[in-house]
């Protein structure tokens, strides 16, 4: 017993460093939030940046036109909104994790549809 | 004696080909537009029923329709510059061109042989001949100040005169386009009319254009008639005082809603819908709803305003009677209605539901749903009595 709960625990703290982002990981939408998740970012927030994130009265999303944006700086332009833009905050509707997770779609590159 | 019965054989086939297409007129089509998928269903209001589809438009987010004087031919613009030409009858693509890489809707002009289109990138207006789509004339908007690029067009309506108008969003003007003289426009151009323009529209009679502003409580508005007394700011500060909501969804305009001498117009920030009077101008009261309003619709008597809502409460539709300003019914069509059409004398309302995948018609005295039919994430529905809508 306490034998197993020891080998456990150093498995963890090995294993632990090599997941590249355990927070986010473990608090990952459940699948069926997933799924809503995609429809937003493809319908709503695509009714600002197009449907294929190409941009429109917002900017361009796609993977190049973000690329060397700071993920903490993705996150926080989705949270708390940009002053004196159409970009509202969308910290009222979506989780941290929801974010999260909607950021690390539009880094690695959202299909289009 | 081959060859004449060859020849009439010929001419049985062509014959039956003709009977296969039966006669129509094009007064009760529609479109709408299924964005995800790029693709417009041609739709009759007579019968109900969904004719065909035209496939290879592009993208389709935030398309809009304007059509030719005959009703026979819609233009379809498309975020990614497309500009086509649909044949309703042949219910085929009779021409297309990517005009700009990011556009976001257009007009057509009071004689129908002119189409302006309003693009985000590169920021101007682009005219075309409505027959061939050739380009007639470029007019690239205002640069910003630091030179990056040009101000995005926004609200780009057919006003009489021959003259187009539309706001530009970034630079806070408004400008005229006068092509009564020819292919080369005189232009006319309003500064200074208020923060951030995002949407504009015309009164039915083509006397007034209003810009709605995202950046400040109020809107602006040119009398055409007298275009030298410049832009007149109007409900200034109607939100006064009050926590701005966010907007999840930017309102629309191009709804115009006078009913009698009263005119609805949504809110930004605020889940409200104002209304003014139509002769002086002045908020006359403010009708809380349930949501953010997008589009704020007359039925064509004037005796009802439908009304649909941004994210996240995009699911419900509200009915507000014009004159005692009640909520008469909130409606809960289903999953994200985006658009609502009125047929020209009001009888029924075409709904689109995205996320149901389905067009939704209403019995609007009723208030009864009457009709489901089948859509790929419906977006804007256009029926082609707008044809002969000055502003739509």
């Amino acid at each position: 017993m306490n034998r197993s709960r020891y080998i456990a625990l150093i498995l963890g703290l090995v294993l632990a460093p090599l997941l590249p982002i355990p927070a986010a990981l473990a608090d990952a939408p459940t699948p069926a939030r997933q799924q809503q998740l995609e429809r937003l970012l493809l319908q709503d927030c695509g009714s600002c940046h197009g449907l294929r994130l190409t941009g429109g009265l917002g900017p361009a999303l796609t993977r190049d036109a973000i690329a060397g944006k700071p993920r903490e700086t993705l996150i926080a332009t989705v949270t708390y909104g940009r002053p004196d833009t159409a970009m509202p905050a969308w910290n009222a509707l979506l989780s941290e994790q929801d974010i999260a997770w909607l950021v690390d779609r539009l880094i690695e590159g959202k299909p289009t549809p | 004696m081959k060859r004449p019965t060859l020849l009439l054989a010929a001419a049985s086939l062509l014959l039956s080909a003709c009977a296969g297409q039966p006669l129509r007129g094009t007064g009760d089509l529609g479109v709408v537009v299924e964005r995800a998928t790029g693709s417009l269903q041609i739709v009759e209001t007579t019968g109900q029923t969904q004719l065909g589809r035209v496939e290879g438009l592009g993208d389709l987010s935030h398309a809009s329709v304007v059509f030719s004087r005959d009703e026979r031919f819609a233009y379809v613009f498309g975020r990614d510059g497309g500009l086509t030409k649909v044949d309703l009858l042949r219910q085929r693509i009779d021409r297309r061109v990517i005009q700009a890489g990011n556009s976001i809707g257009g007009a057509i002009s009071q004689d129908g042989k002119l189409i302006a289109v309003g693009n985000y990138e590169p920021g101007g207006v682009k005219v075309f001949d409505a027959q061939t789509l050739d380009l007639v004339a470029d007019v690239p908007a205002t640069p910003l100040a630091d030179g990056s690029r040009n101000s995005r067009v926004v609200g780009v309506l057919d006003a009489p005169g021959q003259r187009f108008i539309y706001s530009l969003f970034d630079t806070n003007e408004t400008w005229l386009l006068d092509f009564s003289q020819g292919s080369t426009p005189q232009i006319t151009r309003f500064k200074n009319v208020g923060k951030q323009p995002y949407d504009g529209l015309l009164t039915p009679d083509g006397r007034y254009y209003i810009a709605g502003l995202f950046g400040e409580d109020g809107m602006a508005k040119v009398d055409l008639w007298h275009t030298r007394r410049g832009v007149e700011r109007i409900i200034d500060g109607y939100g006064r005082g009050q926590q701005k909501l966010p907007v999840y969804k930017m309102p629309h305009l191009e709804g115009w809603t006078v009913a009698g001498d009263q005119t609805f117009v949504p809110a930004v920030g605020q889940h409200r819908v104002l209304v003014m009077d139509s002769k002086n101008w002045k908020q006359t009261d403010a009708i809380e709803v349930a949501g953010q309003p997008v589009f704020v619709m007359s039925r064509p008597d004037t005796r009802q305003i439908w009304v649909n809502f941004a994210h996240p409460d995009n699911g419900k539709v509200q009915v507000i009677d014009s004159e005692t300003h009640e909520i008469i019914q909130t409606l809960e069509p289903g999953p994200a209605v985006l658009h609502m059409e009125f047929t020209p004398r009001g009888e029924q309302l075409w709904m689109s539901v995205r996320d149901g995948n389905e067009i939704q018609i209403w019995d609007p005295y009723a208030l009864k749903l009457i009709k489901r039919l089948p859509s790929e994430s419906p977006s804007g529905i256009f029926f082609s009595s707008r044809a002969h809508e000055t502003g739509l």
